[in-house]
């Protein structure tokens, strides 16, 4: 017996609509984030995560209504990121059913609010959402070498912050998990930054969740064994039905990593 | 038909565990009223009692104080009165003697034994995060219809923290994580779960069932 690897199929939510497209055959509606949900709950994914990515403030509030409509039919663990700046913002997301929330710009701009958000609710409630870069830093009579930069606002403000040493604040403050993206592959298919993943992955105590890259059920195999990770996040692959999520963890047991199979989700 | 009350005392995601126990009680055909309250008399009148929690157990206990008046409801009606209780995560942890996170607090003492840090061996992350099946230590009505082992069904975890029993006999389930993690206390007409049921799939519904028709 052990704790089984996670797999979290991610869905981007513009104006309360999936934004990226999802293409299940049974789906009546592709756009509603909610039956995409509850696609992936009977599909056997171990957790969902919804990212918020509307622009106006106008229509935040759709989320709320995503998630305490997913509430109804979804009994699995749900993260919402995307907009997160105040602990009422968390308040109000937990109390629509959201069991975690994702962290990023407001986590850089003041890590205390991490500190604040963890004691009000729980290390266990706080992931902090690390979207990084990679570059290239030269010391004097050294080779160069390669590092990675986190970046805010949905990737479009660099920081010059470091992520690796971020992480480690991060957690300190109370961060329960971390979800570390690399923007150089995100979207990409080529496969996680594997040695951004093991670099944050090796350095904290919590459990790190890789994103950003993948194409192939290799990559999510990989992103484990190679990038430690404790969870792979995945949109594309599972959206567009290149994968299912019970195809991906038949492949990822075959590589040896232990996967949750309950076979079914929901009746008694 | 009978009313189930949900203990709101400013922690946690109750929408869910709210959700998750109206959809039990329509599939077992209980029909039971799901209350999420902090009305100290609702309480009171209530059939079956259920304690959630997350956060840090100083503060849980805190928040449970602060309700005036619902520890010794709690008392009356689970001790004295056999309700049949549930205490989800920290509200598990509170049925214990005492927590020993960040200070050391008084639980309810309704199970002798202290709230402790994990410490898995081999280097595992904590908290211990994530699906992980269970070893039933004993039988136990709400655990009918749920397979165990290596083979049987997973439970959401999802906490740092857990509660090592004094009394072997109040050990109802463990689960394993580079280390022996207890999943489950109870004893006459209260139990406990580390693991949230509400975020369980079918484990958990099958294990809210069955509380929804326990009668101890």
């Amino acid at each position: 017996m052990t704790l089984k690897t996670r797999i979290i199929p991610c869905l981007d939510v513009k104006d309360g609509r999936v934004v990226k497209g999802v293409q299940f055959v049974d789906l009546i509606d592709a756009g509603d984030p909610v039956e995409a949900a509850i696609a992936y709950n009977a599909a056997g994914a171990d957790e969902l995560t919804f990212l918020d990515i509307t622009a106006s403030s106008d229509n935040r509030d759709t989320i709320f209504d995503v998630v305490a409509r997913t509430a109804e039919h979804c009994f699995m663990p749900v993260t919402v990121g995307g907009g997160v700046r105040k602990v009422e913002d968390i308040r109000k997301l937990l109390l629509a059913g959201a069991d975690k929330v994702a962290i990023n710009t407001a986590a850089v701009n003041d890590p205390d609010f991490v500190a604040r958000a963890a004691d009000k609710f729980g290390d266990q409630c706080i992931v902090v959402s690390i979207d990084a870069r990679r570059r290239q830093t030269r010391a004097p009579g050294q080779h160069n070498m390669d590092e990675w930069e986190i970046y805010t606002h949905g990737g479009r403000n660099p920081t010059g912050i470091d992520a690796v040493e971020f992480a480690a604040r991060m957690v300190e403050r109370g961060a329960g998990e971390l979800l570390v993206t690399s923007m150089d592959r995100d979207g990409t298919k080529s496969g996680f930054d594997l040695e951004l993943t093991r670099a944050i992955a090796d350095s904290v105590h919590v459990p790190v969740i890789a994103s950003g890259g993948v194409g192939s059920l290799d990559d999510l195999v990989d992103g484990v064994k190679k990038g430690h990770a404790s969870a792979v996040l995945a949109a594309s692959i599972f959206h567009f039905g290149t994968f299912t999520v019970g195809e991906a963890k038949d492949y990822m047991e075959r590589h040896g990593i232990p996967m949750r199979r309950d076979s079914n989700a929901g009746e008694i | 038909m009978s009313t189930v009350t949900i203990i709101d005392y400013g922690s946690g995601n109750l929408r869910s565990a709210h959700k998750a126990f109206e959809r039990a009680a329509r599939e077992t055909g209980t029909g039971d009223t799901i209350l999420v309250t902090d009305d100290v008399e609702a309480v009171r009148r209530a059939d079956r009692i259920v304690l959630p929690g997350v956060g840090a157990f100083a503060d849980c206990r805190a928040g449970l104080d602060a309700v005036t008046g619902m520890v010794e409801v709690l008392e009356e009606r689970v001790i004295r009165g056999g309700v049949p209780f549930l205490g989800i995560c920290v509200g598990m942890q509170l049925m214990a003697t005492e927590g020993r996170e960040k200070a050391v607090t008084k639980g309810l003492g309704w199970i002798p034994g202290s709230v402790v840090r994990l410490e898995p061996k081999g280097g595992l992350k904590v908290p211990h995060m994530g699906w992980n099946t269970l070893t039933f230590r004993q039988s136990h009505p709400l655990l009918q219809g749920i397979p165990d082992g290596e083979t049987g069904l997973h439970a959401y975890f999802v906490h740092s923290y857990h509660l090592e029993t004094e009394r072997p006999e109040t050990l109802i389930a463990t689960a394993d994580y580079g280390q022996q993690v207890t999943a489950i206390v109870g004893r006459d007409n209260m139990l406990g779960t580390q693991f949230h049921p509400e975020k369980s799939q079918t484990l958990g519904l099958r294990l809210i069932g069955n509380f929804l028709r326990w009668k101890p």
